[in-house]
């Protein structure tokens, strides 16, 4: 009887071990296949994006005589603001080679960002004693420009195959030759917002859109969230009522964002008339979508602490609050901070919602206010990998990168939180 | 820690509230179609003048119209775009929420081009033959009413009389505006010379659409990048080809390129402007009046949209592919805008 048993465990004895190795195999390719996907994903990204951390700028010499500005002798503020800034520019951009007719200078003119002049008059209204002489500035080259400083429109493609002609592609390698041209790190990415020229175009007016509505966010889904998971756990009677409440919590977590966008639309916009494409919109609306992630990772987290705490808190005669806010909730607090600032992650990468309530718009002015109307990351993400311009497809990546970054920060904070206040019992 | 993100919580607020008091920039929805130039407007708007920076969605001309008509009042837009003229149950819409004057702007013409290397044949076509040479699926050419793969190789195929050459069409992407123009424009237009097609838009819409819009793949339509002028480049090459373009970029290389005749009318400013060249529209925009002189620069938003540094045949809307208005036309517009003329 007993060496029956022992032969028929050795009989399958290999059996048992090759399952085992399968199934470790399994579970390796499948780490593989994940790892490899975001392998891809990231190199793809990153990769994309290393031109857009890059601008090119050309040396133009400036005539910022009153005179050649149309401004009188000391002009106010407004007259200085007004100048005409941009003929000064076109002349200066004329001025590098020596060229006549209507076709070379609107050649010359496409090197040069139709913005530049912004930059030129901004200076000067900085600065006032720039005026009165010709002043060497550095403005931003144009997208067509910039791409081949980068290399990535190159002078051996056949002339038909770049959007610069061979005359072009001559003019800057002298511009390169004198030391005209050059490329530096691209201060106009981090200190602009939107624009439809790929060189002029910034992040920061989304970046601010986002700061702000994640503001509103974790401001209001906070501690209703916390406080709701408080009154659930430690002192709602269990009923039928609160069942039915815990049931559809859950229930809401796993709704579609855009229905939440369809309701902000109905109510906050329509009801209320909050002023549309608004961070505190947004704010509001993603508060409704993360809220049940919160209320259920905070529940999870005052669950956890075990009950002797609280036994040992009233019976030295605490009083139930005292219990629940010196005793339970300090130690779940680790867990609560996770819960919400995943939450707050979530709502970050999220457009749908904001779709409905106007913020996928094309928002030039950096906002200053919860109320400006604002753009945000991913919705910047998704206007720029919709415009045609080549050198949207490498702002696109950087501003993917952005939003990476932000988001590695928040989890990486949500981490070391819980690595330095978790206990374990 | 708490106090700083407490206060800069209220400063944020507050900052809000003192701006509550009036939307202080101007409100654009609509049309995908009319936002590339709008957009561009507004930023030179914006960044070149002492007023904020418009702000633009692109919600489709029939969704524009919706959040345009819902009524009057800072919460509501202040400009429509769109890329056909505004229908009539929307007007009513607009009435029935208190907008009684709209002001109707013609920005310019969207025209596409169908056409050759100078030294080439000559075309002269219908819509119904630039259909069957475009599409995926055709009418059967033996008059039943059922739908074939294209079997058309030649253009003499097609209709006799055409040139004796293969059927090489460069045009653009899924992708891009022009496209979408070229299948409502000269496909649909063409579909709908077939009695019996046009009779399947009502009984099957999918199947119509499924039909009369999907441009063929076997190899005869060569899609060629959203650069215009690299068609261009290709039918300077090859004299055999056909290309899809926006009217700007014939009109500006008329001594390489020369466009097909359709439907009897040459595609020139005027043919477009008037509307007798089918493969065009107009494109418009929607202001209320009743907004003029409470938001703040649309006054001036108008005076620069309707700028010949704008919309003229050498403005920068040119540059971006918009057809202008024919000069008298154009001066009226602007001084009808300048009036604030309702429709």
């Amino acid at each position: 009887m007993n060496k029956h048993t022992t032969e028929i465990v050795k009989q399958g004895l290999q059996k048992r071990y090759n399952a085992e190795r399968r199934f470790r195999a399994y579970g390796m390719f499948a780490i593989l296949i994940s790892v490899s996907f975001l392998a891809v994903l990231l190199t793809s990204v990153i990769g994309n994006s290393v031109p857009a951390f890059q601008e090119s700028v050309i040396e133009l010499e400036v005539d910022l005589s009153q005179d050649n500005l149309g401004l009188s002798a000391n002009p106010t503020a407004e007259e200085l603001f007004n100048g005409s800034y941009e003929n000064a520019v076109k002349a200066a951009s004329y001025a590098l080679f020596d060229i006549s007719g209507r076709k070379e200078k609107r050649a010359i003119r496409d090197l040069i960002s139709s913005g530049a002049w912004y930059s030129v008059r901004d200076a000067v209204v900085a600065d006032p004693s720039l005026l009165g002489k010709p002043q060497k500035l550095w403005v931003l080259a144009s997208d067509n420009a910039d791409l081949y400083m980068k290399g990535i429109v190159t002078s051996d493609m056949p002339e038909t195959a770049r959007r610069l002609s061979d005359q072009q592609v001559q003019w800057l390698d002298e511009l390169i030759s004198s030391n005209r041209i050059q490329k530096q790190f691209a201060y106009t990415f981090f200190t602009s917002g939107d624009s439809r020229e790929p060189e002029t175009a910034g992040i920061l007016a989304a970046l601010k859109g986002s700061l702000y509505t994640l503001l509103v966010t974790i401001l209001l889904s906070a501690p209703i969230g916390v406080m709701a998971a408080i009154y659930l756990e430690e002192f709602a009677p269990k009923n039928r009522l609160t069942d039915i409440i815990e049931v559809n919590i859950n229930n809401l977590a796993a709704v579609p964002s855009i229905v939440f966008g369809l309701l902000g639309l109905a109510v906050f916009l329509n009801f209320f008339e909050m002023p549309r494409s608004a961070p505190v919109v947004g704010g509001v609306v993603l508060s409704l979508m993360t809220l049940p992630t919160v209320i259920i990772a905070s529940r999870a987290a005052i669950k956890a602490v075990p009950p002797s705490i609280r036994d040992a808190a009233l019976g030295i005669g605490a009083s139930q609050i005292q219990t629940t806010f010196h005793h339970v909730l300090p130690l779940a607090m680790p867990g609560i901070l996770t819960g919400t600032i995943i939450g707050m992650a979530q709502a970050l990468g999220e457009t749908a919602p904001l779709l409905m309530i106007g913020m996928v718009a094309f928002i030039a002015d950096v906002p200053q206010s919860i109320t400006d109307p604002a753009a945000a990351l991913p919705v910047q993400i998704y206007l720029w990998a919709d415009s045609p311009e080549r050198g949207f497809s490498y702002k696109t990546s950087a501003a993917i990168v952005v939003l990476l970054t932000f988001l590695i920060l928040m989890n990486a904070a949500a981490v070391m939180l819980r690595k330095k206040f978790e206990r374990r019992w | 820690m708490k106090n700083t993100a407490l206060l800069i919580a209220i400063s944020a607020l507050t900052a809000g509230t003192a701006n509550a008091a009036g939307r202080d920039y101007i409100q654009i929805v609509g049309s995908s179609t009319v936002y590339p130039y709008a957009t561009v407007v507004a930023e030179r708007f914006g960044k070149s003048g002492s007023f904020k920076t418009p702000k633009i969605e692109s919600t489709g001309t029939g969704g524009g119209a919706k959040l345009f008509c819902a009524g009057v009042g800072e919460g509501h837009p202040d400009i429509t775009n769109a890329s056909r003229a505004m229908k009539s149950s929307e007007k009513e819409m607009c009435a029935a929420n208190g907008i009684n004057d709209i002001v109707e702007v013609v920005i310019g013409y969207d025209g596409i081009s169908f056409a050759n290397a100078i030294e080439g044949a000559n075309l002269n076509v219908g819509l119904s033959e630039l259909y069957l040479a475009t599409a995926k699926h055709v009418p059967n050419p033996d008059g039943s009413e059922t739908f074939v793969t294209n079997p058309y190789k030649n253009w003499n195929e097609i209709r006799s009389d055409l040139p004796a050459q293969a059927i090489e069409i460069m045009g653009p992407p899924p992708s891009s505006g022009t496209r979408d123009a070229w299948e409502e424009l000269a496909m649909i237009g063409g579909c709908n010379t077939f009695e019996w097609v046009k009779a399947l838009k009502k009984s099957d819409k999918d199947a119509y659409e499924e039909n009369c819009m999907h441009v063929r793949e076997d190899g005869a339509y060569v899609e060629a990048g959203e650069n215009d002028n690299l068609i261009i480049q290709k039918l300077v090459a090859n004299p055999n080809a056909f290309g899809i373009f926006g009217f700007s970029f014939l009109d500006q290389n008329l001594d390489a390129v020369k466009g097909a005749t359709v439907e009897s009318v040459q595609p020139e400013f005027e043919t477009i402007a008037d509307g007798s060249y089918p493969i065009s529209r107009p494109l418009f925009f929607y202001v209320k009046k009743d907004h003029v002189g409470v938001i703040p620069g649309l006054e001036e938003f108008l005076a620069e949209f309707t700028s010949e540094n704008a919309w003229g045949s050498d403005g920068y809307l040119a540059d971006r592919g918009l057809v202008p208005l024919p000069d008298d036309k154009r001066a009226q517009m602007a001084a009808d805008v300048k009036a604030l003329k309702p429709m």
